[in-house]
């Protein structure tokens, strides 16, 4: 088959316009990093399922999801289900809500901590990842005492302060111009500095909240496992249907002179 | 340049490559249409929702006074319960000549009720609370030689929609639309004041 | 008696005399000829009947468990990709589907401006076409907004208060078109009954104009030629061939090659990036928190950046009604002789060259927020694309009426 001009230019110009889309992706700044998490990782799941039910449901619902559903995809015994996760007085087939009061939540942090369901496909698994390593010491100006990087000013406390321990930013001052002309002095994030030891070290840290994300990016898309599997046969299928289409076409094809 | 070369002689058509070809694609497109119908049709099996709605009710038997019926919700079908006290169990006997299917041959119940009383334990009846002609709701005529509903009559179900009569044990009596006895779902006694309904007395649960 | 003994036959005799179905046949398949030299670009409007048909299906099992409205919507979607058996494949194909419709039917409009398919007899060929087109973009519009997500609220709020620059009747008719102060529970259900039942209808019936249309006059080519003006000893064109079994069998391949594009997409990436599913709507509708860039499905953004190049808001609400009405003039814009830009001279390549690039820009400026060198470009391309239709008539007519040959360039493949 002659690969034409045509099909040639039209093949580039599909590929270069997602290309060129999809290397949209927003400025990254020095600091953030990527979450690195591998969704095909169980144990890590199972993990990240139990870090969510002891440090986070407190607080955020998960309430699409079931615990049941969870046990099952995750491949854990329905005793361990029970044990590790379900909540005293939830049933296994019942969505994870959290144990605040909306009301409450709203009196003591300004808005209702969100569900957590989807936040990995609205913010995805890096910004959680960057959210949750990026909290340090801010007494002065946060009634919580921390403050984040990733979400100045965010209403939360630092859960994981037992495990992280609380860092201090190192700011360094650096001058701008403005459109006007005039300097502008800001204040640049340099680097972190260890400050409130936590009980596990930087890289366990970093292992927890890889486990956590990685779970949380499976709750907002449960099926993602067993459609990429699926998947592959439907496209091995549709490239031997196209071939043999084809073989077809060319056969009467000959006709055409 | 061109390709016209109408002058040219035209090769054989190959017929017999043709066919198995034609039939090769239509017959890897037929497979494919019907594998791709499986999602569409499958879609619409009960989804997790229902399943969980569908789980095992229990029940706390201590709350139904003996004598007296209370009704529940399983699997969006209405269940009744009923302590039956000794003179309801004694109304079972006497009347196997009038009803049209004694011994439950034909109707549906899990078997260990295929019995006289149509029960695991004599003292409690579970019945799905579905008239097996049409589908409406049979009230209760508990009281014995209760004129209005039939002649000597013993105590059991009326249905209202069309008059199918039914006995203590929801066995059907001759003269009713309905052919066959009242429904039994699957239940079992984890405890002696507990009934659960949805779960087989063998332990295994329904799917 | 004798139909049953005369067997198939029978029943063929039978059929056809109260449906015509060989006549039907005859007319539009194996007696319908069309040129043979065909290349990629013609795969398209098969390919966009495919989609409709697929958007559809998928569309029907989306609504059995879709429940439109403001307080269920968000929730509904949620409840059907995970818990409704396969649903978690079925709507994200309907959404992906949306996004694959506007890549065809894109190409479909490339092949137009290229082979001036739009040209005499076929004008009303292509005012339908535009029609389809306007009728899937409000098409597209309202599906989006139906999930309720947050992006779906802002996206509406955006477009529909555009309606708000029509001087004098704006915005009452922006209170008409929500049904409310603000979008609300009344714009979603009025959406999902136009989404569901009205657009749909309407496309289809348009979808059969536009077919009879092209039966009418005969399909163009590549090369331009009218393959009608030389016919053979039978009858029939010399450049035509019959539409079966060549084409339907030639579409089948394309169609399996597009299934498997379409497979990758919806399998391996369903979002794609962000652009088919953006992130901003997987968080429910909140009239409080304006996502960070407000940008349309990449499908409307060539316009939205027209919108945000002009500093006026009436002014760019105007200029982008002006750039979607502009396509319908083609027809009477373009004077060149020859259809085809491969029988026009330099100008003309590189006019319309100079077009679809700019389109491409256009539409990844508008994924972009407008700010800085974005502007800038903003506003020179929105200059660019208007100089198409602004040079189109005396590009065409000074380098578009030069020779060209009787029959078509066909190689065989």
């Amino acid at each position: 088959m002659r690969i034409s001009l045509h099909a040639t230019l039209l093949a580039l110009l599909l590929s270069a316009s997602a290309g060129v889309v999809s290397a949209n992706e927003g400025g990254h700044a020095g600091w953030q990093r990527q979450a690195d998490n591998e969704v095909g990782n169980l144990p890590s799941l199972q993990r990240g399922a139990r870090n969510f039910m002891a440090y986070c449901s407190g607080c955020h619902s998960l309430k699409f999801v079931r615990y049941a559903r969870i046990c099952e995809d995750l491949k854990i015994a329905a005793s361990q289900c029970d044990e590790l996760l379900v909540r005293p007085g939830d049933k296994a087939v019942d969505y994870i809500e959290s144990s605040m009061p909306a009301a409450d939540a709203t009196e003591w942090f300004g808005k209702p901590p969100p569900d957590l369901s989807l936040v990995a496909r609205s913010r995805g698994s890096d910004w959680i990842f960057n959210f949750l390593t990026t909290f340090y010491a801010d007494p002065a100006s946060r009634q919580t005492g921390v403050n984040n990087l990733q979400l100045p000013g965010t209403a939360m406390p630092h859960v994981l302060s037992s495990l992280q321990g609380v860092q201090n930013a190192v700011w360094r001052n650096v001058e701008h111009k403005a459109e006007g002309g005039e300097t502008i002095l800001a204040r640049e994030f340099e680097k972190f500095e260890p400050g409130v030891t936590g009980s596990v070290t930087p890289a366990e840290y970093d292992e927890f909240v890889r486990d956590t994300v990685n779970f949380l990016q499976y709750a907002g898309d449960p099926t993602q496992l067993q459609r990429e599997g699926i998947g592959i046969w439907v496209i091995l299928f549709l490239l031997m249907f196209s071939g043999i289409a084809y073989l077809l076409k060319k056969e009467y094809w000959k006709d055409v002179r | 340049m061109n390709d016209h070369t109408a002058d040219d002689a035209v090769p054989e058509v190959d017929e017999s490559r043709r066919k198995f070809l034609i039939a090769a694609t239509a017959g890897t497109g037929a497979v494919g249409a019907v594998l791709t119908a499986v999602p569409f049709v499958a879609s619409w099996k009960p989804s997790e929702s229902a399943r969980a709605a569908g789980l095992p009710t229990e029940i706390d038997l201590s709350r139904i006074e003996p004598g007296q019926m209370a009704t529940f919700f399983w699997r969006k079908q209405q269940i009744y319960v009923v302590k039956r006290t000794p003179e309801m169990l004694a109304t079972l006997q006497n009347h196997d000549g009038e009803l049209k299917d004694k011994d439950s041959e034909k109707s549906e119940q899990p078997a260990y009720t295929k019995n006289a009383q149509r029960s695991l334990r004599p003292d409690v009846l579970v019945l799905i609370g579905t008239c097996t002609h049409l589908g409406c709701l049979p009230k209760t005529r508990f009281t014995p030689n209760d004129a209005t509903v039939m002649p000597n009559w013993p105590g059991g179900f009326f249905c209202p929609c069309h008059g199918s009569k039914f006995d203590l044990a929801g066995r059907v009596f001759e003269g009713s639309p309905a052919s066959v006895n009242l429904k039994i779902p699957p239940y079992s006694f984890p405890a002696d004041n507990k009934l659960v309904i949805g779960v087989d007395a063998d332990g295994k649960g329904v799917a | 008696m004798s139909a049953v003994i005369q067997g198939k036959g029978g029943f063929r005799a039978w059929l056809n005399k109260r449906l015509p179905v060989d006549q039907f046949v005859e007319d539009q398949l194996t007696g319908y000829y069309a040129p043979k030299n065909f290349n990629i670009w013609y795969f398209f409007g098969s390919l966009a009947l495919l989609v409709f048909v697929m958007q559809i299906v998928t569309g029907i099992f989306v609504t059995m468990h879709f429940k439109p409205g403001e307080t269920t919507a968000w929730n509904s979607v949620q409840y059907m990709v995970r818990e409704v058996p396969y649903m978690w494949l079925i709507q994200p194909m309907h959404a992906v589907g949306a996004s694959f419709f506007f890549i065809v039917v894109y190409l479909h409009m490339a092949r137009a401006l290229m082979y001036g398919s739009y040209k005499a007899p076929r004008e009303l060929l292509w005012v339908i076409g535009m029609l389809i087109y306007l009728a899937l973009m409000a098409e597209a519009f309202m599906g989006y907004v139906l999930p309720n997500g947050n992006m779906s609220y802002w996206g509406a709020q955006v477009i529909i208060n555009l309606f708000g620059t029509i001087p004098g009747i704006g915005p009452d008719l922006v209170e008409w078109i929500r049904g409310d102060y603000g979008i609300g529970d009344a714009t979603l259900t009025r959406f999902f009954s136009l989404h569901v039942v009205a657009l749909p209808f309407i496309i289809a019936l348009l979808v059969a104009l536009h077919l009879v249309a092209l039966r009418q006059v005969g399909s163009n080519n590549p090369d331009g030629i009218e393959i009608k003006a030389t016919l053979g000893p039978d009858g029939k064109p010399v450049d035509g061939i019959p539409f079966h079994p060549y084409y339907t069998l030639k579409d089948i391949v394309g169609v399996g090659l597009f299934l498997t594009a379409f497979a990758i997409v919806v399998f391996f990436m369903p979002t794609f990036f962000g652009l088919f599913m953006e992130a901003p709507n997987f968080e429910p509708a909140n009239p409080v928190s304006t996502p960070e860039h407000i940008a349309p499905v990449w499908y409307f953004t060539p316009y939205y950046a027209i919108l945000r190049a002009v500093p006026d808001q009436k002014m760019g609400a105007l200029l982008m009604a002006i750039s979607v009405a502009a396509f319908l003039f083609l027809p009477w814009l373009d004077r060149a002789q020859n259809k085809s830009v491969r029988y026009r001279g330099v100008l003309s390549k590189l006019l319309l060259g100079m077009f679809f690039i700019t389109f491409l820009v256009l539409m990844w400026l508008g994924l972009k927020p407008a700010e800085g060198l974005y502007v800038m470009l903003a506003r020179i391309f929105t200059a660019l694309y208007f100089a198409f239709f602004i040079l189109l008539p005396f590009v065409s007519k000074a380098d578009g009426n030069g020779p060209v040959p009787e029959r078509v360039t066909y190689h065989a493949h």
